[in-house]
């Protein structure tokens, strides 16, 4: 089969010799302009002035606008248009566009957008939660609150208690290709963009807003970007829109890209989290109920917050089935940059929360935290089918669930608003617009999340089984405590944790997709959809379904650049949803071509359409046997069309996110990860000497794409967790804004020896010939090592090592000490 | 100023451009090779690894902070330009494709050139050789696999890395307006300084470079002294280990490996590959810098800093030469020349503490050279980078330990003394706190390993 084959990513032999074009490395027609922001040295305060002569002044300067000048919309916001593009009256934090500068070189906008003569009336900014709390400056009216059962009462009953507080720091995306785009304007003032982003249908609504034309005046391509992880799904909106409105007014090509400082400075990055929690159990473990507090600080504008936050509640129970459980989610407006997607989005904040009460009941009771781990599970579908009750014995078997074969109703649009043209339906941040009342309640006995969704699909007790004797758990737990005794200076830690995800889109009508395939009469296919490649391989796997869909080799089917003008109205590329999503639409749009022809072909040979046979590049009719060519020239002279658009929408799912309430995924990804670490009690430095992954992707599509998913989520989920540290200081300037100072995972911070596995399964629900979705559950394998180090620490004395993230060196031997000195 | 270079082969010849250009936009916005990415724009990242041809052999370096000057008389060779001449990938570029080393695909221009200059040396210890090259998407596993393929393969007839340079005019005698020059020898330099006491004198660039690429400045006269060959010299006699001040960290860590090994040890940490090729000690000292890191083990092993002012020559110890904060002992004209390390018996042990282990600079960097004699600390000397504003010793704990048994007990009572030479601040780094706390248990650390004991994670494995 070509899926499932582990081909190599598509611009594999691009990347390596240079050919490869990112958004600046096009070349653009003559004369192209090239912008630069001129931003905001305070975090808050009114402009009481902007000199900007300067500016204007210095060498190559052609152009400079302030919000005064824009021509139509000052907004770059993927929600509720509170992001202008360019500063009015007030700014709102450090590095705040204020003016735009074009010029003829990046380097003499650069320069000149340092030159303006700035006056602010400054305001005291809310940088902390604290501050945010105490101001109540918030997104929505107060907290959003998930409950099943009564939490608070479950934890009085309970025979133990412990509770806590868990910082969690945000985390810079540090895609290699920072923001970029170019817009040149056409005849008649259509533009067209090339931007670096997962989000292309965005870039094109805002660019049309900001130039007044509809959107099909606008059409964007991205063919690919040098990383994305979520930072590219609503931070490009400014410097697209920036480049066609100058592109629009000087009548020339612009390019816009920002330097890593500016990139880091202006761009949002991860939500950092504060989670306080409260967990009643008993002395075998076994979690009664849990109640959390979750906080975020969401900076200066919505942007995509609520739904990070949301997902965030929803993985606060991870792979565990919580009898009772309580989420309260303080969603914080604070003056820096707007907090926006990350690879797991909200979901690794939750995730970890519950890893963190996990592990701290473990210490309390002196069990292994894999024991805890065990007997809190959820039930495997298996053991579930089989009738037997999960480990923690509330499980159950699993009924059939009302609805559960029905798609949603063919009506959908029907209940929904009419969005105006302002209201961008396709972000994430839109408001969500499902009538609440579609939403089914589980059937009683089932179990289910916090959030009412039967887990129907749960295979991690037969995964952590696999992984932990496979990684030799026990044995290596117990060199680790024998290290440990004889070992002054270094300590040891080892830990196992697991990973749900649920997979889709929360924004329920954001699950859809359409594709746009031609097959020419040489026999070769040109495909297009709606996902952008950003490095995850999507483009490669999707090509690998429609080969698999006319029985030809990958070779003969043209991957193109995404592209608002063959598909329209897409999602992001995001959510994990690339494959799910445009897998299926593409092969819609292969199933509907080939349909045709085996119609005719069955026609012309007497036989059955279903008896048409395409595989190995041949199309068989009966006696006859032809060339996928010769059966693409035939189908052409015979009139029939080769060309098809596909679609898809994902089926059973249906959210309600103000209650809380429903099936927003339409299954879990699962994964667990066993990590190993030396910390040094002199200093908090430390190693990770050994992970062990497996990793469910399902029926894999690709399993050489897969395996570089878990791996660089790993790495970059144990980056988060421990090297990874933002500092603001109390003006609310970002300190590390650059690589010297802000440190992703180098090469000699992976693990020295690296396992990593791919389980054997597939996806129970009908996905792309039964894969699951990859991207960032791979990511909250790297929880292992926060839990592991925590480990190592617990090994220096007798209190709850309480590691807050990341666990930088510092905070290691802040943490030795406070367990050495009993606090 | 004229330059002149090969690139990807062919000869280049530039004039009228400014000293200050760099590699990196002159490629991609003059030449049009957009296969060299600017990632950082500061030397960290390393996706704009080039390599570079002298004679001291193939080097890795950042295109970024590399202005056109420093490439005259070399060889570069940019990623379009290293697959063979037909077509044919280099062993490095095909496992790269074979192993999925690339996903984004941005960093990996870079990534192949970095492993290409290994493959020609036969280096094969990768996280060495990739620690200034960041990847977001992999997690770096699948690119080692594709190293470590790629070392089994040959290297082609024709790798481009090979190519010599040409020789080439000596640049200085096209100095236009004295406003930039290509030194060749340290009298010249001596009468440059003279003639320009605000001119920058330019090594490595990977400090300087960043006033141009982030700084946005104009560095006004600029003195290139990478074809100094008399300040590129290193003497090993019987009394002293010599190092002209354009001599690079790489060279330099690579002579003290028989001398002074932890120090070598700690240099591998210093900046990357592609930083150690370029950065110079004369540079890393000059600077001024209170968290470089070669100063503070310099300072512990009793370095002498010669200075040169026109004809006229002076010697400073090392520690002596940073007077506070941005402040140096060096005179308008006066350059550094040269420093020197006495030789001794090894006792030096070097620990550099940072957030991460690669490529970061250091939030406290102690260094440590005790003398023990009959159980007693004989001679002391302990130096640190990142407590202070300048590299400075500790001197209030030195004498807290001479003359004293060398014993735990003898470290403990020292404990207030760490407090009189250091009141470090807390920044984007590390806190005042840890550092100073991280300080005492490096003392601590160095007690322990003389007497055996195993400190170091990296010793550790599973």
């Amino acid at each position: 089969m070509t899926v499932a084959r582990p081909l190599p990513h598509d611009s594999a032999e691009l990347h390596v010799t240079g050919a490869a074009r990112y958004v600046d490395d096009i070349p653009l027609p003559a004369g192209a302009l090239n912008l630069a922001f001129g931003t905001s040295p305070v975090a808050r305060g009114r402009i009481l002035s902007m000199d900007l002569d300067a500016v204007r002044a210095a060498p190559g300067v052609v152009a400079v606008l302030t919000a005064g000048d824009l021509p139509f919309a000052n907004d770059v916001s993927p929600s509720i248009h509170d992001e202008p593009l360019l500063a009015v009256e007030e700014v709102f934090y450090v590095g705040q566009p204020l003016f735009v500068v074009a010029a003829v070189s990046h380097l003499a906008a650069r320069k000149a957008a340092k030159l303006a003569k700035l006056e602010f009336e400054e305001m005291e900014p809310l940088l902390t939660i604290d501050a945010a709390l105490a101001a109540d400056s918030r997104f929505e009216d107060g907290p959003r609150i998930y409950e099943k059962g009564d939490a608070r009462a479950a934890i009085a009953a309970a025979p133990l208690s412990a509770r806590g507080r868990f910082e969690i720091g945000g985390q810079e995306h540090f895609y290699l290709e920072g923001q970029a785009a170019a817009a040149v304007v056409q005849e008649g003032g259509d533009m067209l963009v090339y931007s670096s982003t997962q989000h292309p249908t965005e870039i094109q609504h805002k660019v049309a807003e900001a130039i007044g034309l509809p959107m099909h005046a606008v059409r964007v391509e991205t063919r690919r970007m040098g990383g994305g992880f979520g930072g590219k799904e609503s931070q490009g909106n400014a410097l697209a829109v920036s480049c066609a409105v100058i592109s629009r007014l000087t009548g020339r090509p612009c390019r816009m890209r920002y330097d890593r400082d500016d990139d880091m400075v202006i761009t949002g990055k991860r939500h950092d989290f504060r989670i306080d929690y409260t967990v009643g159990f008993d002395e075998t473990g076994r979690i009664h109920g849990v109640d959390f507090l979750q906080y975020t600080r969401c900076g200066w504008s919505q942007d995509l917050s609520l739904p990070v936050a949301d997902r965030a509640m929803l993985h606060a129970d991870n792979a565990y089935l919580l009898p009772a459980c309580r989420i309260e989610s303080h969603r914080l407006k604070t003056n820096m940059c707007s907090a926006t997607a990350f690879r797991g989005f909200g979901g690794p904040q939750g995730m970890v929360g519950i890893e963190r009460v996990v592990d701290h009941v473990a210490h309390e009771l002196g069990l292994d935290p894999l024991a805890v781990r065990r007997a809190n599970f959820y039930a495997d579908f298996k053991d579930m089918e089989a009738g037997a009750a999960g480990p923690g014995g509330a499980g159950g078997p699993s009924a059939p669930r009302p609805g559960d074969a029905g798609t949603p109703p063919e009506s959908i649009s029907d209940e929904m608003k009419q969005g105006g043209p302002e209201e961008d339906l396709t972000s994430r941040g839109a408001a969500g617009l499902l009538a609440p009342d579609a939403v089914h309640a589980a059937p009683a006995g089932v179990q289910t999340t916090p959030y009412g969704m039967p887990v129907e699909d749960c295979i991690i007790n037969a995964m952590v089984d696999a992984l932990a004797e496979e990684s030799q758990y026990d044995e290596r737990r117990a060199e680790v405590a024998s290290w440990n005794e004889s070992q002054p200076i270094l300590k040891k830690g080892i830990a196992l944790t697991p990973v749900k995800f649920g997979i889709s889109f929360t924004l329920t009508h954001l699950n859809q997709a359409g594709a746009l395939v031609h097959v020419y009469q040489d026999g070769s296919v040109h495909m297009n959809h709606g996902g952008t490649e950003m490095g995850q391989g999507l483009f490669r796997k999707v090509q690998q379904v429609a080969a698999e869909g006319f029985g030809i080799d990958p070779a003969q089917v043209r991957i193109t650049a995404t592209d608002t003008g063959k598909v329209p109205n897409t999602s992001a590329t995001a959510a994990s949803s690339g494959s799910d999503l445009n897998g299926m639409a593409v092969k819609a749009a292969c199933d509907t071509i080939r349909g045709r022809m085996a119609e005719l072909l069955g026609r012309l040979h007497q036989v059955p359409p279903s008896a048409v046979i395409f595989a190995g590049g041949k199309v068989i009719a009966g006696a006859t046997e032809m060339t996928f060519a010769e059966a693409a020239a035939l189908t052409y002279q015979n009139r029939v069309s080769l060309s098809a658009t596909g679609f898809y929408r994902t089926p059973k799912v249906e959210w309600d996110r103000i209650a809380g309430k429903g099936r927003p995924f339409y299954y879990f990804a699962y994964g667990a990860a066993v990590s190993e670490v030396v910390i040094d009690t002199l200093t908090g430095e430390y190693r990770i000497l050994r992970t062990d992954v497996l990793h469910d992707a399902g029926r894999s599509l690709n399993p050489a794409l897969d395996i570089g998913q878990i791996e660089g989520g790993f790495v970059q989920g144990a980056g988060w967790l421990t090297t990874e540290e933002l500092v603001w200081d109390d003006k609310g300037r970002l300190r590390t804004h650059a690589p010297s100072t802000y440190k992703i995972p180098a090469c000699g911070d992976r693990p020295d020896i690296f396992n990593v596995a791919l389980w054997d399964g597939e996806n129970r629900e009908e996905t792309i010939y039964r894969s699951k979705a990859v991207g960032e559950p791979p990511f909250m394998l790297g929880i292992s090592v926060l839990m592991a180090l925590s480990d190592a620490v617990a090994a220096c004395g007798t209190t709850y090592p309480a590691l807050d993230a990341p666990a930088t060196p510092e905070r290691v031997l802040a943490a030795v000490m406070r367990v050495r000195d009993g606090v | 100023m004229k330059i002149s270079f090969l690139l990807n082969g062919e000869r280049v010849d530039l004039t009228g451009v400014s000293p200050q250009t760099t590699l990196l936009d002159w490629l991609r916005e003059t030449r049009g090779l957009t296969g060299t990415k600017e990632g950082c724009n500061e030397g960290d990242c390393g996706a704009c690894t080039v390599m570079v041809r002298d004679d001291g052999g193939l080097r890795a370096l950042n295109a970024c902070i590399l202005f056109l000057p420093q490439l005259h008389g070399r060889s570069v060779v940019t990623v379009e330009g290293l697959a063979s001449r037909d077509g044919t990938l280099h062993p490095v570029q095909k496992a790269m494709v074979t192993h999925h080393g690339s996903q984004c695909g941005f960093c990996t221009p870079g990534i192949v050139m970095s492993l290409a200059v290994a493959h020609a040396s036969g280096e094969t210890d990768f996280d060495a050789v990739l620690a200034g090259n960041l990847c977001r998407c992999t997690g770096y596993a699948p690119i080692i696999r594709a190293a470590e393929a790629a070392a089994r393969e040959k290297s082609p007839e024709d790798f481009p890395g090979r190519i010599p340079p040409e020789k080439v005019d000596r640049a200085e005698d096209d100095l236009t307006g004295g406003a930039a020059a290509v030194i060749e020898s340290a009298d010249a330099l001596a009468d440059w300084c003279l003639a320009h006491p605000d001119g920058r004198i330019v090594g490595g660039a990977t400090d300087l470079g960043l006033h141009v690429t982030k700084g946005l400045a104009d560095l006004g006269p600029m003195a290139f002294v990478g074809r100094c060959a008399d300040l590129k010299t290193i003497r090993i006699s019987s009394r002293e280990t010599w190092f002209g001040a354009a001599v690079t960290i790489t060279d330099m860590a690579r002579s003290l490996i028989p001398l002074h090994p932890d120090f070598t040890a700690m240099l591998s940490r210093f900046g990357s590959v592609q930083v150690r090729n370029a950065a110079t000690i004369g540079g890393n000292i000059a600077n001024g810098s209170p968290i470089g890191d070669a100063p503070p083990a310099l300072i512990a092993l009793g370095a002498v800093l010669h200075l040169r002012r026109g004809a006229e020559r002076r010697q400073v110890p090392l520690e002596d030469f940073y007077i506070e904060y941005g402040k140096q002992d060096r005179q308008p004209g006066e350059f550094v020349e040269a420093v020197s390390v006495p030789r001794q018996v090894d006792r030096l042990a070097c620990y550099k503490l940072s957030k991460r282990f690669d490529q970061d600079i250091s939030a406290v960097c102690g260094c440590f050279s005790i003398h023990v004699q009959d159980g007693r600390v004989a001679r002391a000397r302990i130096a640190f980078g990142g407590m202070a504003g300048v590299p400075k010793r500790a001197r209030a704990v030195e004498a807290a330990l001479t003359g004293k048994p060398w014993t735990d007990d003898t470290i403990a009572a020292a404990w207030a003394a760490w407090e009189e030479d250091f009141a470090p601040l807390s920044d984007m780094r590390a806190s005042a706190h840890y550092r100073l706390e991280a300080a005492r248990n490096m003392l601590i650390r160095y007690y322990l390993e003389d007497l055996g004991a195993q400190t170091r994670v990296r010793a550790v494995s599973a």
